[in-house]
C-alpha cells in the first residue's frame, strides 16, 4: 500500500530539503537559545547575515559553533543593503567565506519598510545568476515581479507575506495564489511577515512550497515552544495541501444520516406548529 | 602607513598583506572574508595581496540573521 504521508523534498537546485521551514538565526537572547530553535524547528536550511567583525569584542563563541554543516545548509542573506552593488558585494563576500553559492538575495527600498526595490533586486538577480549564485530571491506580493524573477533563473522565489519583522502574517492571499499560480520552474516559499503558526499553514495550503522565518520564533515569549508549533504547522499545511482541502459552502452540509432519526426529532415544517 | 579598517583609521607596517593584517586580528582566516577597495580579496590571494597607504579594508563575519 502507498504511503498517504508521501511527500517530495523541498528541491532548491541540487540541494533536496526533507523540511519545508527555513529559519533565521538573529534575535535570540544567546546562542544556546539560538541552536536549540533550529533543532526544534526541525528545519534543514538556516539563514545568517554577513557583517563586519566586531574588531574591540574579547574573543567568544562564535555563529560557526553554533551551525551544524552537516545538519544545516547555511543560505547567506544580503539584509541590510539598500542597492545591487552592495547586495552583489555582499554575496561575494559570503561565497568566500562560506563555500557556497546560495544566497538570499535583499535589496531593500528604505529603512522603515523594508521594502523590497524590485529595480535593484532584478539588476542584482541578473549578475549573481551569471556569476552561478544559487539565488533565493526576496521580493514583494507582486505578480509579475515574482514572474519575472523566475525567468532569470533563480532558485526560488520568495514573495513577502507582509513586512519584515511585522508579525501580520500572509496579507493578501489573493496575491499569493496568482503568484503560485503563474510562476513556473522554481519553487515559491514565503518570507517574512510569520507572527505565529497559523500563518505558516495558511501559506503552506495555499501551496507555498516552502515557509522561511525568523522573528516569529526569535521574538516569542517562548522562542523554544515556538519553534515547534512552527515545525507542526508547516507540516500541517503541507500534508493539507496535498490532500486537497473541502470547497467553501455557504450553507451546512450535515455529517451524520438525516434518515432514521427518531420520532420528533426533524424541525416541524413551517406553517404546522401553533395550529 | 595608514589604512582604513572596517571604517577606522589604523597603522601597519609597509608590506603588510592581507592575511597578515588577519592573523595580526587574532581572527580565525577561515571564519573571515576580506575586501579591499570594495574589491573581494579571495581566501587563496590573500598571502600574495599587500596591502597600500589609503586601502580600505573590509574584514566581514557570520551574524545572526533572517
Amino acid at each position: 500500500m502507498q504511503n498517504p504521508l508521501k511527500d517530495e523534498p523541498l528541491r532548491l537546485g541540487e540541494i533536496e530539503l526533507g523540511s519545508r521551514l527555513l529559519v533565521g538565526t538573529g534575535k535570540y537572547k544567546d546562542f544556546d537559545e539560538t541552536a536549540r530553535a533550529l533543532e526544534l524547528s526541525g528545519t534543514e536550511m538556516v539563514t545568517v547575515a554577513i557583517r563586519r567583525v566586531n574588531l574591540d569584542a574579547s574573543k567568544g563563541p562564535s555563529l560557526f559553533d553554533v551551525i551544524d554543516r552537516d545538519r544545516y545548509h547555511i543560505l547567506p542573506n544580503t539584509a541590510g543593503c539598500f542597492d545591487a552593488a552592495s547586495a552583489i558585494r555582499t554575496a561575494e563576500l559570503a561565497r568566500d567565506l562560506l563555500g557556497t553559492t546560495l544566497v538570499k538575495l535583499e535589496v531593500l527600498g528604505d529603512e522603515k519598510t523594508l521594502l523590497p526595490d524590485p529595480v535593484g533586486t532584478l539588476e542584482a538577480t541578473k549578475e549573481l545568476v551569471s556569476q552561478g549564485f544559487d539565488v533565493l530571491v526576496y521580493t514583494s506580493d507582486d505578480p509579475r515581479m515574482c514572474v519575472r524573477l523566475a525567468e532569470l533563473g533563480v532558485r526560488s522565489v520568495m514573495p513577502a507575506g507582509s513586512p519584515i519583522g511585522s508579525g501580520q502574517g500572509i496579507l493578501n492571499t489573493n496575491a499569493l495564489r496568482i503568484i503560485l499560480e503563474l510562476v513556473e520552474g522554481c519553487p515559491v516559499i514565503v518570507d517574512a511577515g510569520v507572527g505565529t503558526a497559523s500563518d505558516v499553514s495558511i501559506a503552506m495550503e495555499l501551496g507555498a512550497e516552502g515557509v522561511l522565518l525568523n522573528s516569529g520564533i526569535a521574538l516569542a515569549e517562548e522562542p523554544l515552544r515556538m519553534a515547534h508549533a512552527m515545525r507542526l504547522a508547516c507540516e500541517a499545511g503541507r500534508h493539507a495541501h496535498l490532500a486537497g482541502r473541502i470547497p467553501r459552502r455557504l450553507y451546512a452540509n450535515a455529517s451524520s444520516p438525516m434518515q432514521g432519526r427518531i420520532a420528533g426529532a426533524a424541525p416541524e415544517p413551517a406553517g404546522i406548529a401553533g395550529e | 602607513m595608514q589604512i582604513r579598517l572596517n571604517g577606522t583609521v589604523i597603522e601597519v607596517e609597509d608590506g603588510t598583506t592581507v592575511a597578515v593584517l588577519v592573523a595580526l586580528r587574532g581572527l580565525a582566516a577561515e571564519q573571515v572574508a576580506v575586501e579591499v577597495n570594495e574589491r573581494l580579496v579571495a581566501r587563496d590571494r590573500r598571502a600574495k595581496q599587500a596591502l597600500a597607504d589609503g586601502d580600505r579594508v573590509e574584514l566581514v563575519t557570520l551574524v545572526g540573521g533572517g
